[in-house]
């Protein structure tokens, strides 16, 4: 049992069907008498939309149906949601416009969703969609975060005339004015965290489906969260009731956050399939995914920490504005507020923290989580915040970090978040170590010879997962509860089947979550089965993001356990004529303690089920059980990330040399599946810090809508990683797991820019970090040497 | 994509006769450009005619003094083939760092020259060497045949059918690769056969591929890294400007470039 | 309609098709063979690979009546039941996965790899010939692993297994 239980490195269970061609996505499924949905696209960023004619499209071969923000409105089918309030410092709540999965008299984004056209296939449904003439009086795009709020902007929705979402503010200005008033150094840096497209292999897909006869709706969509799509799509589009609405999110070829949220294309397919009577088939392409997906980060950030003679943090204030798109898309308003600002504080004992964020409106794509959301842009703050005060103050970088880090749990820092568990100095001194930190300085001088410059950055982070205990998020704003779902039903011969409102798209939950209920029960790993991604066999569930799934979804599995151990002992105890007291239960056997009298698993499931030993009075017959579990705090991973590069400063290419991650995640179900995951992250943060950003023009057009022009990280852009563990469980939850699966992209970044701001001896340089873009700073560099 | 119709002659001929017919046919070499821009309804030809079927069209010889390339021969045979390695390494490569490995499966040197993409390699190394492009109709040496951006000398209805690259230069290609797209963002072709220098550049010029003739001046003297020194770098005002790379910093790259390409060139 | 044939996976089929279908439609959406991803519309992210007459092409970059009389390998092709191909052991094996999307075409690239340069094959080499496969999940790492074990298992078996 040893082999597959908690902490063993598994083979998945999954990959046979992946690596055999067998996987089955949702561009995989095709219903009998499907029809295909093209959506035509705002061309413009900003637009009243005069009149849309598609008489002579809708005249066109194959052509089934067309239908525009008029059918929307004449359905009454509710707008998309953002599901989280924000309130504004003065308490107003925040300002959200109108998103209706059809445009309706205004177009705010290129790719905005103008009508759709039903064809007996895509080629037909494309060819249309280009006959609908749609009249468009363009207005003045409002494209730039900074200016964004500026008087005389065009306002893109009435609802916030300034195009300001909100202007909210978290922590103590006060006690932060008094600590910058004793500060004896004050480090001041400005910082973009650039616009990312999340980019998940698989395309976003939906088919949608109507049974007339039973008047239900089957949806499957490329989701992270089946339930929440349903609930959004049952409470508040209209569309169907929840049980007339089935959500099947079947394999998902990744998601990254961006297949959390409820878009209009798939609300729109199973609108479209009733009105139409046959299956509506949706599939992005590439280009919509970049136009229409929801982007992540984008921040413009000033920040200010003071220190004392010695360089301890005395205080921290920072400003941000953050740019949300042209719509509030499902969760958007919680990524640069409480995701974002009460992790300002990073490993550190702060007294002091004041951040004040302004949410605004663009002409752009709507922007949510991301990989991270609103973490990654925190530890970018502070984290460069801190590598650059110590080299203003003359300390090394690491010892500066560890003079600060917090070294009491639990801790309460100055905004919100209560740290429980942690040893950050195990983590530096371990990634210092297996760094080789003390052979940099040689390593150096040997690139110096060859004319290369070397650089060495940290990231120390910290993150806050597990979301979320639902009592805390409903008080700052969460229209949800965080919790987590399951249902282990086993079966008469004593196999397994675990229900979860967890979904995979990549993280492997068919073997680790199998691997705790297989270790729990004493039963082979093949016995046990993970069921997910369908509203109809799991009840409900919050799905998978903000690396939940272990800490609340495996929680919430635990808690069945328990129920089922304890219902098996009842069940034991009638077999085998003792009390249930004296009942024990280990490596998968009940035994009648002090005695030889013991029956395994599977018998005591048959017995559940054969039910001759007790009576319907005594004990009801069968071995099933669920569970709701809430989290009693966020978790806290957190670690070190060490990045060291070579830059060429002839062509202004990075290379990163080595990479070392000490990462605590608490218990580790599955450390082949953590690293995995770990070196996932870890890209996506060096392609942020060094290769991606989604650029528009100043008319609002998308330059980077393909990987022509968004670079997107390839195997010879990155090293190996080294990846090694700490260990501090959290007690927060039973199993001790903190998460995972947002560390790499969190801690990244700044790793990278720290090193390469090391390595040229220059502090301004904004991600990404491209060859020309450093290559400019080594130009200003070489300048600034010569004056 | 729209709706085309399509051919797929296996000889030549046929294929001449069909592009007669069809003056707005396109030819499909290796596809990789045309069938991307038609997937993205950027482009519209009535009807496709298919080369890939045409098997005198394939092939690399040794003849005299000359590499005589078969304009459908893929990028990974040109890479790959013995006789090109041995009689002018440095075009092995070139083809080899062409698009990615699936890529070169299909790509074809024809359909790269008549395409002539600002950003493609061949013709940078084509023209450097001075290599001639045989058609169904005639000879065009290479100095003529690279007209502008996506433009050549290609008449309607004529066919590529070889390529034609004179052996025995000291020559190598260096490129640097747009982070995106991997396209060359800068590509410097370096050759010098005797007293002939030639420096030719792709991926940067705002007219497509160009020579560079104070380099060749220059390397002509001495052909060496060191002889760039102080040789003015191409105008950027002559060259492409975007957000990947700015027209300043692709005139900087052209000077990395050429000094990487006269040393890989020498042999060093 | 005109008609093609080709044979896929040792099979051989045939079907009329608009000749604006790609390979990779005539093998999904024809031949329902699902393995075979599309991720992008420029010919860059490689998740559509298969082999045509032994050799890695972009199926999403192919005409299919261009394949008529074509040699057609799949994902679907690589395995006897669950006797695995070592390439797709190796990836099992040295979790070179993670959401699956991009991995058929990561398999079929790797094996194209090893065809071309042998079974010795050292970290860069992988790197560099990746260039035209993109994977959002992995971070390449466990991928080079996995291809350096598969290729060396490669070794040891007899080649042109297809």
């Amino acid at each position: 049992m040893a082999a597959t239980g908690i902490g063993a490195r598994v083979e998945r269970k999954e990959d046979f069907r992946f690596i055999t061609g067998r996987g089955n996505y949702t561009d995989d499924i095709n219903r009998p008498g499907q029809a295909y949905a093209y959506f035509l696209r705002s061309p413009h960023a900003h637009a009243a939309i005069r009149k849309i004619d598609t008489k002579r499209a809708a005249g066109m071969p194959g052509v089934l149906r067309i239908l525009t923000g008029a059918d929307i409105e004449a359905d009454k089918v509710g707008g998309l949601i953002c599901g989280w309030m924000i309130h504004s410092k003065d308490g107003s709540p925040m300002k959200a416009g109108a998103h209706p999965a059809l445009a309706i008299g205004k177009v705010r984004y290129v790719g905005d969703h103008v009508a759709v056209v039903i064809a007996e296939s895509l080629a037909e449904a494309r060819d249309a969609a280009e006959a609908i003439v749609v009249d468009y009086a363009p207005l003045a795009p409002v494209v730039d975060l900074a200016t964004a709020t500026e008087k005389g902007q065009p306002a893109i929705h009435d609802a916030a005339p300034d195009n300001q979402v909100y202007d909210w503010h978290l922590g103590d200005k006060a006690a932060v004015d008094a600590a910058f008033r004793k500060a004896k150094h004050v480090t001041r840096l400005d910082l973009v965290n650039n616009r990312l497209v999340p980019n998940a292999m698989e395309p976003r897909a939906a088919v949608g489906d109507y049974n007339a006869g039973e008047d239900a709706f089957t949806l499957y969509t490329t989701s992270q969260n089946p339930h929440v799509a349903r609930l959004v799509l049952s409470a508040f589009t209209g569309i169907a009731p929840e049980h007339k609405l089935r959500v099947i999110a079947p394999d998902v070829g990744g998601g990254f956050g961006s297949k959390i949220f409820i878009y209009a294309e798939e609300t729109v397919c199973v609108w479209a399939a009733k009105k139409v009577g046959r299956p509506v088939k949706w599939v992005a392409d590439r280009t919509e995914e970049f136009l229409a997906i929801a982007h992540g980060r984008d921040h413009l950030t000033h920040a200010e920490m003071a220190m004392d003679a010695d360089g301890r943090i005395l205080g921290l204030r920072v400003k941000t504005r953050a740019n949300l798109g042209a719509y509030l898309s499902t969760f958007a308003s919680s990524v640069p507020t409480y995701l974002y600002a009460p992790l300002l504080s990073g490993q550190y004992n702060i007294p002091a923290i004041y951040a004040e964020v302004e949410a605004v409106y663009t002409n752009t794509a709507p922007v949510d989580a991301y990989r991270g959301a609103g973490r990654p842009e925190a530890t970018f703050v502070i984290e460069r915040l801190v590598e650059v005060a110590a080299r203003e103050m003359g300390q090394d970088p690491a010892q500066f970090r560890r003079k600060n880090f917090i070294r009491k749990f639990p801790h309460q820092t100055p905004v919100i978040m209560c740290y429980d568990a942690g040893d950050y100095d195990a983590a530096m001194k371990k990634a210092l170590e297996a760094h080789d930190v003390k052979g940099f300085a040689r390593r150096r001088r040997e690139s110096g010879r060859r004319g290369m410059l070397r650089g060495l950055g940290y990231s120390a982070y910290i993150e806050a997962c597990g979301i979320a205990p639902s009592a805390a998020v409903g008080s700052l704003g969460a229209g949800v509860g965080l919790w987590e779902s399951a249902e282990v039903r086993v079966n008469p011969i004593g196999t397994v089947e675990v229900l979860t409102g967890s979904h995979s798209h990549g993280q492997g939950h068919e073997t680790t979550f199998a691997q705790l209920v297989a270790g729990r029960l004493g039963i082979p790993i093949e016995n046990v089965s993970i069921v997910h991604g369908d509203t109809d066999k799991v009840q409900m569930g919050m799905g998978t993001y903000g690396s939940r799934s272990g800490a609340v979804g495996m929680s919430a599995i635990v808690k069945a356990l328990d129920k089922i151990e304890a219902k098996a002992k009842k069940v034991a105890s009638f077999v085998l004529e003792a009390s249930e007291t004296d009942i024990d239960f280990r490596d998968g056997k009940f035994t009648v303690r002090g005695t030889d009298k013991s029956i395994d698993f599977p018998s005591v499931a048959l017995q559940a089920y054969i039910a001759h030993k007790f009576t319907g009075q005594q004990l009801e017959p069968g071995l099933k059980e669920g569970a709701f579990y809430d989290p009693t705090n966020f978790t806290f991973p957190s670690g070190v990330h060490i990045c060291e590069v070579e830059i060429d400063p002839a062509t202004g290419v990075t290379r990163i040399d080595r990479w070392t991650a000490v990462d605590d995640f608490g218990v580790i179900i599955n450390p082949m599946i953590v690293e995995g995951q770990v070196h996932g992250g870890i890209a996506q943060g060096i392609g942020q810090a060094l290769l991606e950003g989604a650029v528009y023009d100043k008319t609002g057009q998308l330059v980077t809508a393909s990987y022509m022009d968004y670079a997107m990280p390839r195997a010879d852009d990155l090293p190996s990683f080294t990846v090694g563990h700490t260990v501090t469980p959290c007690p927060s939850n039973p199993l001790g797991i903190k998460g995972c699966g947002e560390a790499g992209a969190i801690a990244a970044p700044a790793a990278v820019i720290n090193a390469i701001t090391d390595a040229l001896g220059h502090e301004e340089i904004a991600m990404p970090a491209t060859p020309q873009a450093v290559w400019k700073a080594v130009r200003a560099v070489a300048a600034r040497a010569a004056e | 994509m729209y709706a085309f119709d399509y051919h797929r002659p296996t000889t030549l001929k046929q294929a001449g006769n069909l592009a007669a017919k069809n003056a707005e046919a396109k030819l499909l070499a290796g596809g990789h450009t045309l069938l991307p821009t038609m997937k993205q309804r950027l482009a519209s030809p009535p009807a496709l005619i298919d080369l890939s079927g045409v098997a005198e069209l394939s092939g690399i010889a040794l003849k005299g003094r000359n590499l005589v390339i078969g304009a459908m021969t893929t990028h990974a045979e040109v890479a790959g083939s013995d006789l090109v390695k041995a009689a002018l390494p440095g075009l092995a490569v070139l083809a080899g760092g062409i698009g990615d490995p699936h890529v070169r499966h299909r790509g074809t040197i024809g359909g790269s020259v008549a395409n002539n993409d600002p950003s493609a390699d061949y013709p940078a190394g084509l023209l450097a060497l001075g290599a001639t492009i045989v058609t169904t109709k005639r000879r065009i040496p290479a100095s003529e045949f690279f007209t502008s951006l996506f433009s050549t000398a290609l008449e309607e209805g004529e066919i590529i059918t070889r390529i034609i690259v004179p052996t025995g230069a000291k020559f190598a290609y260096q490129k640097f690769r747009n982070p995106a797209s991997r396209y060359a963002m800068v590509g410097v072709a370096v050759a010098k056969k005797g007293a002939r220098v030639a420096v030719a550049v792709t991926g940067a010029g705002a007219d497509g591929v160009f020579r560079w003739a104070e380099a060749e001046a220059a390397l002509a003297r001495r052909f060496t890294p060191k002889s760039l020194d102080g040789v003015a770098l191409p105008d950027p005002k002559g060259l492409n400007g975007d957000i990947h790379a700015s027209a300043e910093y692709r005139s900087h790259l052209i000077g990395v470039m050429a000094r990487r390409a006269v040393l890989a060139a020498s042999g060093k | 309609m005109p008609r093609v044939s080709m044979r896929v996976n040792g099979a051989q089929v045939s079907a009329s098709v608009e000749p604006r279908t790609l390979l990779v439609q005539f093998l999904r959406e024809h031949q329902r063979l699902t393995g075979t991803h599309v991720g992008c519309d420029t010919s860059q992210c490689g998740a559509c690979v298969v082999h045509v007459n032994g050799k890695a092409i972009k199926s999403c970059t192919t005409l299919a009546l261009s394949c008529e009389g074509a040699e057609v390998t799949t994902i679907e092709g690589l395995a006897a039941g669950h006797d695995l191909h070592p390439m797709q052991a190796a990836f099992r094996a040295h979790h070179g996965l993670q959401c699956g999307f991009c991995t058929p075409g990561m398999i079929m690239a790797a094996i194209d790899m090893v065809n071309r340069l042998g079974p010795d094959l050292s970290e860069e080499t992988i790197r560099h010939e990746l260039e035209g496969n993109i994977c959002r999940c992995t971070g390449y790492h466990n991928i080079v692993k996995a291809i350096r074990a598969g290729a060396a298992a490669m070794g040891g078996m007899p080649l042109a297994a297809e």
